[in-house]
């Protein structure tokens, strides 16, 4: 282990030499690794008196592997290019040319943020964020390679130091936790655990083996909710010259940078028990590829909030600045034909689209309406439907396909000539507005 | 949007039906065999009946479903059409293809056809079109290639 190159410490600038990551990532990889497994085998030796020998066995592997991938893993900088070599059995040579880097995103987990380390996740363009990742540096060291690494990818000097950013939003915990406080999940969920509690106080003998997996289904389905809604938790929006800045997080925080441009499609979410409030969410959809790998699955199921809820001026505002000129909010006018009522009874009424130079915005939905909305730039492509049942009112939808992986949008159930006309118009739109944005 | 539309080569059909006819034949024996020697003539019969019955039912299908199959070269984007019971129609602008891949099954190279498929950013986009002959698809993948790469605008 001991070849000489050196181990990075706390604020070294970017190493031009090969240079290890911090001397505790071994441990919070374990940490993070083995906890769930440990828990496991920790309550039952708990519940039988005894020393958990496995689960200090499981940890003890996950450390000497964590050890071993440290010491063979090593990055530096070198000839415009940043390397990352890693891999005991099957070696990974990563090269990242640093003008691909399309963002870095800054993650730290509960662990590492005891320790005081940070991971960093290179963006590149239709990877993800999953293929080059520098887990984990020194927590100054993380936030000073990060600025050069967007500097050199700038094609500025490393020594440039990140561009100042200008803080435009922040969503208040309170506001968060009561968003999903009241949504009918909780409420519903809340409801169903009463229940179960009362038939279990009144029928104590039979009817404990009915309401037990209710109970743990809730239960999973509460820790679903408070990871989501910690993950957004504190979000803090700042902009940047190169974009928007997010960063959020109760227990792993996260740092990330979404470029002008980079957005595919905007999902504005109005949930009618929301509604009261005046709130709103926001989603955003970038490039990534399919089947990206697991970790990067995760991250991004929980890092798509924009905004996580929000006032509608405070919604309007970030729209606008992500995408100038796009609104969320459609006219009643542009809804579908009195005759769709027998193909969609209940939907109806939020059945919405708007078309002009540059934007598509579609809404749908009945409970949980949302309106996503698609730079007509971005369009990958058009398709037109038409089912039997559709055919006989004279119905047909349209939708949209961007290079995002979640939102699609869908004009459904229009006037069949009407549909026919907006996809024939999309096609003329979109060219124009593709030749707009690349001269 | 009324462009000029070609079709899969007839080719498709006479594959299609060969595929169907030869299923009918093999179902055909053995259900019709062991009816006859084993049950009587009467069920042998309405079990044919029902065989036949099945695959005139399927020729139809897939001879509408031929039909249907569409496609046309428009300046700026491709159109693809197909569908019988939902009818849909795709439209790729040429400058969002990322690749174009041409493939043949064991039967379409019997009768020396081919399936072109393009493929965006987006998981979504189905533009396939079937049962085009071999030169066609050839032509139709350079040509695609080629307008790609003339048009082609970032992500």
């Amino acid at each position: 282990m001991n070849d000489g190159i050196p181990v990075t410490s706390g604020g070294a600038p970017l190493p031009d030499e090969w240079a290890r990551l911090h001397p505790m990532s071994p441990v919070i990889r374990a940490g993070r690794a083995a906890a769930g497994v440990a828990t496991i085998f920790g309550i039952r030796s708990a519940a039988e008196h005894q020393t958990p020998w496995d689960a200090i066995a499981v940890f003890a592997i996950a450390v000497v592997a964590g050890i071993v991938y440290w010491s063979v893993t090593r990055w530096r900088v070198d000839g415009g290019e940043l390397q990352i070599d890693t891999g005991l059995v099957r070696r990974q040579q990563v090269r990242v040319p640093l003008t691909r880097i399309q963002g870095i995103d800054l993650v730290r987990p509960l662990l590492a943020r005891a320790v005081g380390v940070s991971e960093l996740r290179l963006v590149l363009a239709g990877h993800g964020t999953g293929s080059a990742r520098l887990a984990y540096l020194h927590e100054d060291q993380a936030v000073a390679v990060r600025a050069q690494l967007l500097a050199l990818a700038h094609g500025l000097d490393h020594a440039t130091p990140e561009p100042a950013e200008r803080p435009i939003l922040s969503v208040a915990s309170s506001t968060l936790v009561a968003s999903y406080l009241i949504s009918p999940r909780l409420v519903l969920g809340s409801l169903l655990v009463t229940g179960s509690v009362i038939v279990m106080v009144l029928y104590p003998k039979q009817l404990v083996p009915t309401v037990g997996p209710v109970l743990a289904i809730f239960a999973i389905f509460l820790l679903g909710v408070a990871r989501q809604a910690a993950a957004e938790w504190d979000m803090q929006i700042a902009e940047a010259p190169d974009g928007l800045r997010l960063r959020s997080g109760l227990l792993q925080t996260r740092a990330e940078t979404v470029p002008h441009g980079r957005v595919q499609a905007i999902r504005w979410v109005e949930p009618l028990w929301w509604r009261p409030f005046g709130w709103v969410r926001l989603e955003f959809d970038v490039a990534r590829r399919r089947n990206a790998d697991p970790t990067e699955e995760q991250s991004a199921m929980t890092s798509k909030a924009l905004l996580p809820v929000g006032s509608r001026a405070e919604a309007r505002y970030l729209l606008g600045h992500v995408m100038p000129g796009a609104t969320g909010e459609l006219p009643p006018a542009a809804g579908v034909p009195a005759r769709a009522v027998w193909r969609v009874p209940l939907k109806r009424r939020f059945a919405r689209v708007y078309v002009d130079e540059s934007y598509i915005a579609c809404c749908h939905g009945r409970v949980r309406p949302d309106t996503v909305i698609v730079p007509l730039h971005k369009i990958q492509s058009m398709r037109w439907s038409q089912g039997p049942w559709s055919r006989r009112l004279r119905l047909g939808s349209v939708l949209v396909d961007t290079a995002g992986q979640r939102f699609t949008g869908s004009a459904r159930f229009r006037d069949e000539t009407e549909a026919r006309e907006l996809l024939a118009r999309l096609a003329d739109l979109a060219h124009a507005a593709r030749s707009r944005t690349t001269c | 949007m009324d462009p000029q539309w070609c079709s899969p080569s007839p080719a498709m059909w006479r594959a299609r039906r060969a595929v169907i006819g030869l299923l009918s034949v093999v179902v055909l024996l053995a259900v019709g065999l062991p009816l006859g020697f084993g049950a009587g003539a009467v069920p042998a019969v309405i079990g044919v009946a029902i065989v036949l019955t099945l695959s005139a039912g399927a020729l139809l299908l897939v001879w509408r479903r031929y039909r249907t199959w569409g496609y046309a070269e428009r300046e700026e984007d491709l159109l693809v059409r197909r569908g019988v019971m939902i009818k849909r129609l795709t439209v790729v602008p040429y400058g969002r293809m990322q690749f174009v891949d041409v493939t043949a099954g064991p039967v379409d190279r019997i009768f020396g056809l081919s399936t072109v498929q393009l493929h965006t950013a987006a998981a979504a986009t189905d533009a396939k079109i079937p049962g085009l002959d071999a030169a066609e698809a050839g032509r139709l993948r350079d040509y695609l290639a080629a307008l790609g790469e003339a048009k082609a605008s970032g992500l």
